[in-house]
């Protein structure tokens, strides 16, 4: 199994602890893996990716444009600004929620309006309100591990070893509500 | 066992595994996570230096003492340091010796995109570049054999992309070399004229024995390929190269890029057709190879700026690249910013209002120049706010004066900070520095430091008191104000730019993201209340913005700092 996966977001909504779980399920299956986190200045609040590779053999931790099977947003103009890092058939799973850039903020720039159905003409738009799940399981900052559940989809991975993955990637007192987060997304 | 380990994860892991016991650094993107994951390791000692100088140095005792040592910096961290390492190079080692410095091509969190392969060349020490985790891993413990070997500090050359991945290591056992005796050696230690003089061939017949090495080592290997053309590359670049070629083309993997191998690189030459540089940033490796006398082609096919990637190699080669699609409506930016609720927005505000001209540092803070703040007019490097803004004082005098600050936070201040206010005292000039004191290194994600009162394991420590070392400097004027109260600032500001001696202004108050500072609940908008002014806009906070003409708050990142509440003339913000 090839797949090269993108998370992007906003920094601080938890893309490192996906791409940590992600990266451990992967390696459990006996793949070659590699993992390019962000830290460091764009983590406070810039916009912040994460590249997930796995196969037999992976060289490049990073990936290209339309070089992406599926790529993972927690915000929706996260989505829309690497959409062309996708591959043609890949598909962009994302939440719908909505956080302004500072030049939105400040009146420099328009957030787009309907931006998800600009994009929904152009590629496959998996999109779901991950925020409202991860507030029902518990929590709001559980939207990366929904967004998890929703990815495992599109995964020839049993739910078991995603399961376990979490089991050993989180805090002991945060398991349960990330797997209920888990189930959420991947039964939305 | 096999781990998924980030390069810097791999490094620490190294260090363990090699007997490594003292581990000294300053933090610094991206190579931050080396000492932080070394100090998981209850065998090594690990600390948080004031600076990469000191960091390295504490190192060289160490080493000096018959134990194996190491420290990590970010590139420009190697700059602050390299005053011990030039001179490293001439004494040697006891206990082996690691440095490693990480490169940060495409200025992910730096403030140059600088090639620390030069430093390697001009200090005459080797150095090598792992591709990935696992060559971070056992390039570290080969680092410390060839310390030992060749008498010398050995450079662990890391750049974003390997020191930030995850890619699988294999794990061993830690061990741990018999303690060297301590002897004095005066011949080797004391480098002064008569015995530099004599070190100095040392290192030259040292360089020559290191080049044989390259020779045969496999820290370098060659990769034999289908076709004609041959490459030779290394770090991350290599990654790229094979994505590309697969095993269509002949590779030369540099693993010690210092010193280069000779007859090695004539020998792949010869057998290829046609050979090429694949290396992101300078052209060290083509230098070297143009002065042999070959022909090779590199930095004409790729830039000298920036990251690459295999679709840049793929590219430059002519080859083909994936097809994508696009949108046609503009994305607008998402810079970082500042958090909701960060300290040094309220300072920054009364800056920005009273257009004052502000001398910056290297931090979190560095963000106060975006828009609407805008509040500085420089960021150099580490403690160059303080220095630099005595000599625009010299140069400007009155003008100057009573209308500049300089603003530099608690560990950039440790860092090199003091120094220049030690110099503003002593040359006099009526200077104005602000210590924006959030209790903690931000930038690099939370590390201690001498202000903070804990090591880097989160134990007790001595506190050094920032008034009184400014006071002790000879600044006789030193305050302390609240940044989330804008009058005191403003009022603190503006008196202490009045007044006709130099003076600090501490604007302290713990980062908001620090786990220990308690929030307060989110304020919000009184609709009916709110006039459109927009004066709340002006902070710059990612939790306002306007909606259907009203400003709003957005209670998920709100921490009801109240500092919007100030600005408000119309009493809309409550709580």
């Amino acid at each position: 199994m090839n797949k090269s996966i993108m998370i992007v977001g906003v920094g601080g909504q938890g893309s490192l602890l996906a791409s940590k779980l992600l990266g451990k399920l992967l390696m459990n299956e006996g793949l070659d893996v590699k993992v390019s986190e962000v830290h460091g200045m764009s983590q406070r609040g810039g916009s912040v990716v994460t590249y997930v590779r796995c196969g037999e053999k992976v060289y490049s931790p990073v990936i290209d444009k339309g070089g992406a099977d599926c790529i993972v947003s927690f915000e929706k103009l996260e989505a829309a600004r690497w959409v062309e890092y996708l591959k043609k058939d890949g598909v962009i799973i994302t939440n719908t929620q909505q956080i302004d850039p500072m030049p939105v903020i400040t009146g420099a720039a328009e957030y787009p309006e309907n931006i998800l159905d600009e994009l929904s003409e152009k590629v496959k738009v998996d999109a779901l309100d991950a925020l409202s799940l991860a507030t029902e399981a518990g929590s709001s900052k559980a939207v990366n591990i929904v967004l998890m559940g929703r990815l495992a989809k599109y995964f020839d991975i049993s739910y078991d070893k995603w399961i376990e993955a979490i089991e050993t990637t989180v805090a002991p007192k945060f398991v349960e509500l990330n797997k209920k987060a888990f189930e959420l997304g991947y039964n939305y | 066992m096999k781990e998924l380990l980030i390069g810097n994860g791999a490094i620490a892991r190294g260090l363990y595994e090699a007997g490594c016991e003292i581990v000294s650094s300053y933090p610094g993107t991206p190579s931050t996570e080396i000492t932080e994951l070394a100090a998981k390791f209850d065998d090594i000692y690990c600390e948080w230096a004031p600076n990469e100088k000191v960091a390295m140095e504490v190192a060289f005792g160490a080493s000096l003492r018959g134990k194996r040592a190491c420290c990590a910096m970010k590139h420009v961290g190697l700059n602050v340091a390299a005053d011990p390492l030039f001179t490293l190079s001439y004494t040697g080692v006891t206990g082996g010796l690691v440095i490693c410095v990480a490169d940060d091509p495409g200025m992910h969190s730096s403030q140059n995109e600088q090639d620390s392969r030069h430093y390697a060349i001009a200090a005459k020490v080797p150095m090598l570049e792992p591709a990935d985790s696992k060559e971070a891993l056992e390039f570290t413990k080969k680092a410390f054999e060839l310390s030992e070997e060749f008498d010398t500090p050995v450079l662990i050359k890391m750049c974003t992309r390997v020191a930030h991945s995850q890619s699988v290591v294999e794990l061993s056992e830690r061990v741990v070399p018999e303690l060297k005796p301590y002897e004095k050696n005066m011949q080797k230690y004391i480098m002064m004229p008569a015995m530099a003089k004599k070190r100095h061939p040392f290192v030259e017949e040292r360089t020559k024995k290191l080049t044989e090495l390259a020779e045969t080592s496999d820290l370098n290997r060659e990769e034999w390929g289908t076709g004609e053309i041959g490459i030779i590359t290394s770090s991350t670049s290599y990654q790229y190269v094979k994505e590309v070629f697969g095993d269509e083309a002949s590779v030369l993997k540099i693993g010690m890029i210092n010193p280069l191998p000779v007859e090695r690189i004539k020998n792949f030459a010869s057998k290829v057709k046609k050979l090429y540089i694949v290396e992101e940033l300078d052209g060290v490796i083509e230098t070297h190879v143009k002065n042999l006398g070959l022909e090779v082609e590199g930095k004409e096919m790729f830039s000298n700026i920036g990251e690459f990637s295999q679709s840049i190699v793929a590219e430059a080669f002519g080859k083909e690249v994936a097809p994508f699609d696009s949108i046609e409506t503009a994305v607008p930016m998402r810079p970082p910013v500042m958090c909701a609720g960060c300290p040094h927005r309220g300072m920054y505000y009364v800056l920005s209002k009273n257009k004052i001209t502000v001398l910056g540092d290297i931090g979190c803070y560095t963000l106060g120049a975006q828009a609407p703040l805008s509040a500085l007019d420089s960021t150099l490097c580490m403690g160059a706010s303080v220095s630099g803004l005595h000599g625009f004082n010299k140069a400007g005098g009155k003008e100057t004066e009573g209308k500049s600050v300089c603003v530099i936070g608690d560990s950039t201040f440790m860092h090199s900070g003091v120094t220049g206010l030690i110099n503003i005292a002593y040359n006099g000039s009526n200077s104005t520095v602000i210590i924006l004191d959030n209790s903690i290194t931000g930038m690099t994600g939370h590390q201690q430091n001498p202000t903070t009162g804990y090591n880097i394991k989160g134990d007790p420590a001595a506190k050094i008191d920032l008034e009184t070392l400014c006071k002790a400097v000879g600044i006789n004027r030193v305050r302390v104000v609240d940044p989330y109260n804008l009058k005191e600032c403003e009022e603190a500001v503006k008196e202490e730019l009045a007044v006709d001696e130099p003076s600090v202004i501490i604007s302290r108050r713990p980062c908001v993201l620090l786990k220990s500072v308690k929030l307060n609940p989110p304020v919000k908008v009184d609709r009916d209340k709110c006039k459109s002014c927009k004066m709340c806009m002006k902070l710059g906070c990612p939790a306002i913005s306007m909606h259907g003409g009203k400003a709003e708050i957005d209670k998920t990142l709100c921490v009801g700092c109240g500092v919007c509440e100030q600005l408000c003339k119309f009493d809309a913000i409550c709580e």
